[in-house]
């Protein structure tokens, strides 16, 4: 049983078909590459699987069950869960408390309204653990808002690994970052533990190609091609659609 | 650690000069305004929860405010007891503050800013014009406080008393609350609704449990200003009402503990020893809005953190919040 | 008893379609509900039975009305929104604000009597057809409101500044990119609806009268309309303010403690099943 699977699945904005019948069938523990050019409908398929937007057509299951009626806050409990390509954090924060927000998310502490957060123990303990994994721990008490971009990317990748995911989306987790600073996020991404099924879209090929098994591309919509690494780098349609867009 | 404990003291020293307030000033009328005060920053702080907090401006919260009072006064004309009447408004005001919040985030901005103002006129209409039940424009008297726990409250003193009580009790919760998870949930919901629910959050849920705190809240200062007049009229619930409560918000410093505290104290004030000097309080009312809006949006306690840490590092903060659109 | 209710009903529809079309024409294209339109209204009304006492003509007062109606909209749009940016809450707010001030020098201008509006020469009377009475004032204003309607049609569907309108509410940004000056179209838009707003309420003046709190009694009507009939929408302005003109009147008769409730009944039906309005369209 795939973890993630995705048949069929279209979506429509006014008349522009962003999706188109798209297919995907990511096998427990992949790691997943999506490719295409800017306006490919990769970002809005990532959208249509954690469930904010809804499909006008076609199917998402998740750990082998149906979700495409499933809210975004269902499937976030189920064990997905995402990063964004443009940072969304909470500036006013701190990092150990961006990161503490995305761990209640999984938990009933989020409805109490009496505890002092910055008490609770096994929360803080987490939080620090998933800061230490993207090397911030030391950054722990400082906002978002005096944080880098670089780190802030770190702090998205943070959030969505301390929820413990079992399919991870990673939306160009390296856009807008220095030499220097890929580097280490690139680090970051291959030491996500292996039983983490992750799907990543990423213009970066470098970076890219070192971390996915499979590829995805994806153009106007529609997937073009699917295949091992190889198959897809060396095939004849992926030169044509990056030539072409 | 230092700049903690320096806070504390300045709460203590906060809540210490309110206990002692009555054996400085005498002069019962100014008893009087203090009370006034207090029970409008309890209905402020209500107000804050959805207005600071949870991003949501309401422009009818005068109504969640009036209607235990009248819940209570009616209860208390059909013969009940003052103890049930007060039950009977608890419960009105939670139930009455549930279906509001419903109806009104079917939207969230500018379109939860209409709804909410639409609702209020709602109420406002039921008040005004269901003479048979709510006495129209007459409103609603009660014939006396009542004593709870067989204590005397008829007195400006220990009326005050019974405000501050539940001022304390409100502002103990509201802090709590803040620096709670839930509280940083309700944040969340106002910063990055859709991040939230990618993290597993049920947004609307988030929004619909503030709006009630909020609305419960605001009712429970409604109950103080029945107990404190004695009487309830359709004036309390209009949009000038609900703009008085809401500017007391904005004034004072959105999203802050003690904002609405400072927001209160300066339109209370205004309001009562300004409109005997000059007499057109809508005026003056109008213009302060206009003035804050333009001049310090952010209101007047994080307005005076800025002054403090001098102009260079200003941070501007939103005062009020940008509608986001988004469908939860 | 029947028929003057439903003449008063599609009278007072007229009056808030002149009231409603600009509110909705200004939620279109600035995305915020003016809550000074009811002072709008109110100002216009003042202005309108202050020019007549100056031995204006009744129409020639209500087009000079209009036209400083337009003036202060325009001045309200450049001088105090327009430097809030696009915060659309502060805006929403300082209209607010506005409508307490406007409220209260309103109140120490013309004092807090009722002004009776004399109804302009020639239609005082009542004009008969089959045997019933029809007041000639009242079949007047709704003609008006129906031409109104027809003119502000015809100007949004078929002028260039309509295209420009319809583009801006659309879509702003894009608008801005095909090089529409969208923000000189906010100053427009807000003169004509304040000049539509204070026509409607010297139009009301020899049938409502004008007095304090006619402000704040209209101004939830037009947000009852918009929101009935949906933002940005003529149609839903239209259909909106006849709905609400007919339940106004027939409520106030057949449940005179709940009149108001009833009012506001089909738009919480709205909301709970078609947020976007009736002739709204989603966003």
């Amino acid at each position: 049983m795939n973890p993630l699977r995705v048949k069929g699945l279209c979506k429509s904005f006014g008349g522009l078909r962003v999706t188109r019948d798209v297919d995907l069938d990511v096998a427990a523990g992949e790691r997943r590459l999506i490719i295409g050019p800017n306006g490919a409908g990769k970002t809005t398929l990532f959208n249509l699987i954690a469930g904010e937007i809804k499909p006008d057509a076609g199917e998402i299951s998740l750990m082998g069950r149906d979700i495409t009626r499933s809210p975004g806050r269902a499937r976030a409990h189920m064990g997905l869960a995402r990063t964004y390509q443009i940072i969304t954090l909470f500036p006013q924060d701190t990092l150990i408390r961006n990161v503490s927000i995305a761990l209640m998310g999984l938990m009933p502490l989020r409805w109490n309204p009496f505890a002092n957060l910055s008490q609770c123990r096994d929360v803080s303990d987490a939080a620090h653990e998933a800061l230490e994994r993207v090397g911030l721990v030391h950054l722990a008490d400082r906002k978002i808002s005096e944080t880098s971009y670089g780190e802030c990317r770190r702090v998205e990748i943070a959030m969505a690994l301390a929820q413990q995911p079992s399919v991870l989306l990673l939306d160009e987790p390296l856009a807008g970052l220095s030499v220097d600073e890929r580097r280490g996020v690139q680090d970051l991404l291959l030491s996500i533990p292996r039983d983490v099924t992750t799907v990543m879209i990423e213009h970066d090929m470098d970076v890219a190609l070192r971390f996915a098994e499979r590829i995805t591309l994806m153009h106007f919509g529609a997937v073009v091609l699917d295949g091992t690494r190889d198959e897809v780098v060396n095939a004849p349609q992926t030169r044509e659609v990056y030539l072409a867009g | 650690m230092t700049a903690g404990y320096s806070r504390i003291l300045a709460v203590f020293a906060f809540i210490a000069i309110l206990v002692t307030l009555p054996l400085w000033i005498r002069d019962t009328f100014y008893v009087n305004i203090a009370s006034q005060i207090l029970i409008w920053s309890i209905a402020a702080m209500g107000l804050n929860l959805l207005v600071g907090y949870a991003g949501l401006v309401s422009l009818g919260h005068a109504s969640l405010f009036a209607i235990g009072g009248y819940a209570v006064g009616i209860a208390i004309t059909s013969g009940f007891d003052q103890l049930t009447a007060f039950v009977i408004g608890l419960a009105i005001i939670l139930l009455i503050s549930a279906i509001f919040g419903a109806l009104a985030l079917r939207s969230t901005g500018i379109g939860f800013l209409m709804i909410t103002l639409a609702i209020g006129q709602i109420l406002w209409g039921v008040a005004y014009r269901w003479v048979s039940l709510t006495n129209g424009d007459n409103g609603i008297s009660i014939p006396a406080r009542p004593q709870p726990f067989g204590l005397d409250i008829e007195g400006p003193t220990p009326f005050y008393y019974l405000a501050l009580a539940v001022f304390i009790l409100a502002l103990a919760f509201t802090s709590r609350l803040v620096l709670s998870p839930l509280g940083a949930a309700i944040r969340g919901t106002r910063d990055e609704p859709r991040r939230m629910t990618a993290l597993g959050y049920n947004v609307w849920l988030t929004r619909y449990i503030a709006f009630v705190m909020s609305g419960f809240l605001s009712g429970i200062a409604g109950l103080l200003f029945l107990y404190y007049n004695g009487f309830v009229s359709p004036q309390v619930l209009t949009v000038q009402s609900s703009s008085e409560i809401l500017l007391m918000v904005l004034s004072g410093g959105s999203a802050t503990i003690f904002g609405p505290f400072v927001g209160a104290l300066v339109i209370v004030f205004m309001k009562n020893v300004a409109s005997s000097f000059v007499e057109r309080w809508s005026l003056v009312l109008g213009l302060i809005f206009v003035l804050i809006i333009i001049f310090i949006p952010e209101g007047i306690v994080p307005g005076l953190a800025r002054l403090k840490t001098g102009f260079g590092g200003a941070r501007r903060i939103r005062a009020v919040p940008a509608p986001s659109g988004e469908a939860s | 008893m029947w028929f003057i209710l439903t003449i008063n009903s599609v009278t007072l529809g007229g009056l808030l379609f002149l009231l409603s079309a600009g509110f909705s024409l200004i939620f279109g294209l600035m995305r915020i509900p003016n809550l000074t339109h009811g002072s709008f209204f109110m100002l216009g009304g003042y202005l309108g039975v202050t020019l007549i006492r100056f031995g204006l003509n009744f129409w020639i007062a209500a087009i000079l009305t209009a036209l400083i109606m337009a003036a202060i909209g325009v001045t309200v749009e450049r001088l105090l929104l327009r430097p809030l940016g696009g915060n659309a809450m502060q805006q929403v707010l300082l209209t607010l604000g506005l409508s307490f001030i406007i409220a209260d020098l309103s109140l120490m201008i013309w004092t807090g009597d009722p002004v009776r509006v004399p109804t302009p020469p020639g239609l005082e009377g009542t004009a008969s057809l089959f045997a019933l009475q029809f007041p000639l004032y009242r079949l007047a204003v709704v003609g008006i409101a129906v031409i109104i309607a027809v003119g502000l049609w015809l100007m949004i569907e078929r002028t260039r500044l309509g295209a420009m309108i319809r583009a801006g509410v659309d879509d702003a940004p894009m608008a801005r990119v095909v090089g529409i000056r969208v923000s000189a179209l906010f100053s427009v838009v807000f003169a004509l609806g304040a000049a539509l707003a204070g026509f409607a309420g010297l139009m009301a003046g020899p049938y409502l009268s004008i007095y304090p709190g006619l402000d704040s009694e209209m101004l939830p009507l037009a947000l009852i309309v918009v929101i009935l009939g949906g933002t940005n929408s003529l149609l839903g302005a239209l259909v909106g303010s006849f709905i609400i003109g007919f339940l106004f009147n027939f409520g106030q008769v057949l449940f005179p403690n709940l009149a108001y409730v009833i009012l506001f009944l089909p738009m919480l039906v709205i909301l709970m099943f078609r947020p976007q309005g009736l002739f709204g369209r989603l966003t």
